[in-house]
């Protein structure tokens, strides 16, 4: 047999067993493998790239958050300097108002005194009066405790009153 | 890589170039000498049994790497042990005959007016004998030793690729194992690296199972060649008719799905003088013979470079067996370097078979991309 000659025989065999197993593998092992590899590759492919979504989706999650937590804060701190800010009105309107009373109170206290004081004197002129009358008595029945002129004079008075 | 490791083939494609080259200068050299020999002794019966017992490496190589009709096992002194292979011939006056090469007794008797011819111009070939003692060759379709082994290598290729298909459609969505896993970086290697690269990454789907199973074709049957005994040792991918057929299936497929494009490149070839063009049609008939070039060119390299690994590996234990004749101890001698050689020789070969097989897929799916693109 050449070694340079094609064989016929040969030729045929070859060109009839690599055809079958050309569409053999073709179908029976090629098209499932090349599928499976092609489908495995975009399922890796799809979980990359939903894993990278999902780190995205965290660190955006990431910021939201601490946004929030610094809004909380801030309101926080608003809230607390409202407080402390009512509460110092709080205490100025009370100091305030105590003031007032304080004030009124004393007003009244003076007001008060001034009448009181004026009773006082009425208390007193009066009191004078009635002493004066009383020395005033005093003095008469000593006049009177002489005799005929007393008798005179109460007659005199006793007059004047029939008379009234 | 790829641009370093195409550098790295083509020097060592170079080299085999040079040895094949150079062995088959040897074999000329021995083949002619021996030839020669036969002349002169075929006066003497005396010098023609010497003749006979004498060795000669031409005739020892060129059995091994060529076809025959049955499958030599070993051979004890003039006893050879052979797994005979079913004949199957037709003829015009015999019509069709089947039978096993067994009956030929290694070429000393004729069964029913067939011979295997031992030596002359049909050496190997199963002849026709007429009535007038004249011999034809008739249509022989023969389960040779190649085809033989070319069956073995397609049944390989099927256990292995059907069954790792079922472990993927078992396991869809999985990291692949035992078989499969081995496998699978070869596939997607020849996917992206070769189809993808050279076709594009929109048409290389319809490509890819010819490639695979050209690759695979070819690497199989490369390895099984490299076994030195039953069921390799054929040299199947290093017969011309086989890698024939296989550069026809990529001639084939490059032809019929040549775009408009190719065909307009191949015949008016643009950024081409029209003087090159009109009136004597030079580039149209240089581009023409182009495509009859490349899947020739593909089938030679491939025949070349396998064939010349068995020439090579087969020539080194010839040399045990030519020192051996001169002195025996001489012939254990040179056994040593020579075996030591031969396991070289195979290693370098492994790495042989994966490359031819690389290089032809790459250089099929290189032509069919040529074919399949689209103009820019």
């Amino acid at each position: 047999m050449d070694l340079l000659v094609p064989h016929t025989g040969t030729i045929i065999w070859m060109t009839i067993a690599f055809s079958i197993s050309f569409f053999i593998l073709a179908k029976f092992a090629w098209k499932p493998i090349l599928g499976f590899l092609k489908s495995r590759e975009n399922s890796i492919k799809n979980a990359l790239r939903s894993a990278e979504e999902a780190k995205e989706e965290m660190s955006k999650l990431k910021a939201d958050n601490e946004q929030i937590i610094a809004e909380a804060k801030k309101e926080r701190d608003l809230i607390i300097k409202e407080a402390r800010d009512l509460k110092d009105s709080i205490i100025n309107e009370a100091k305030n108002k105590a003031t007032e009373e304080a004030t009124r109170i004393l007003e009244a206290a003076k007001e008060n005194i001034k009448s009181e004081k004026l009773m006082a004197f009425n208390e007193i002129k009066t009191q004078v009066a009635l002493v004066s009358v009383k020395i005033a008595e005093k003095l008469l029945q000593e006049k009177l405790s002489e005799g005929s002129e007393q008798k005179e004079l109460i007659e005199k008075l006793l007059r004047q009153v029939k008379l009234n | 890589m790829v641009i370093l490791s195409c550098t790295i083939m083509q020097q060592k494609q170079f080299n085999l170039k040079i040895l094949i080259l150079v062995v088959f200068i040897i074999h000329g050299f021995v083949f002619n000498l021996s030839a020669n020999e036969i002349q002169n002794t075929k006066a003497s019966e005396h010098k023609k049994k010497a003749e006979k017992e004498s060795f000669k490496p031409g005739d020892f190589i060129f059995e091994h790497i060529e076809d025959s009709h049955d499958w030599p096992i070993f051979t004890v002194g003039e006893k050879h042990i052979n797994i005979p292979l079913p004949v199957i011939i037709y003829s015009k006056e015999k019509g069709l005959n089947i039978f096993m090469s067994s009956k030929f007794q290694h070429g000393h008797d004729e069964y029913k007016g067939f011979r295997l011819e031992t030596e002359g111009e049909n050496k190997g070939l199963i002849v026709e004998v007429l009535q007038d003692g004249s011999t034809i060759l008739p249509f022989d379709i023969s389960i040779t030793k190649n085809i033989a082994s070319l069956f073995i290598g397609i049944a390989l290729l099927l256990w292995i690729f059907l069954s790792i298909a079922k472990a993927y459609k078992n396991n869809p969505n999985k990291a692949p194992k035992g078989i499969q896993s081995a496998f699978e970086p070869i596939i997607i290697f020849i996917r992206d690296e070769v189809a993808k690269s050279s076709i594009g990454e929109k048409k290389h789907e319809k490509f890819m199972p010819f490639l695979l199973t050209v690759f695979f074709f070819i690497w199989i049957n490369n390895m099984l060649g490299l076994i030195p005994f039953f069921p390799g040792g054929a040299n199947l991918t290093g017969n011309i008719a086989v890698t024939l057929v296989l550069a026809l299936f990529t001639f084939l497929i490059t032809t019929i799905n040549g775009n408009k494009n190719y065909w307009k490149h191949i015949f008016n070839t643009p950024g081409v003088p029209t003087f090159l063009k009109l009136p004597i049609p030079l580039m149209p008939v240089i581009e023409f013979i182009g495509i009859l070039t490349k899947p020739f060119v593909l089938m030679v390299r491939l025949f070349a470079n396998i064939t010349a690994g068995h020439i090579i590996g087969l020539g080194f234990l010839s040399l045990i067996f030519i020192f051996g004749q001169m002195n025996v101890f001489l012939g254990y001698g040179v056994s040593v370097l020579s075996v030591a050689f031969v396991i070289f020789m195979t290693f370098l070969e492994l790495l042989v078979a994966f490359i031819q097989a690389y290089v032809f897929t790459f250089l099929s799916a290189l032509y069919i991309g040529m074919a399949v693109e689209e103009h820019h």
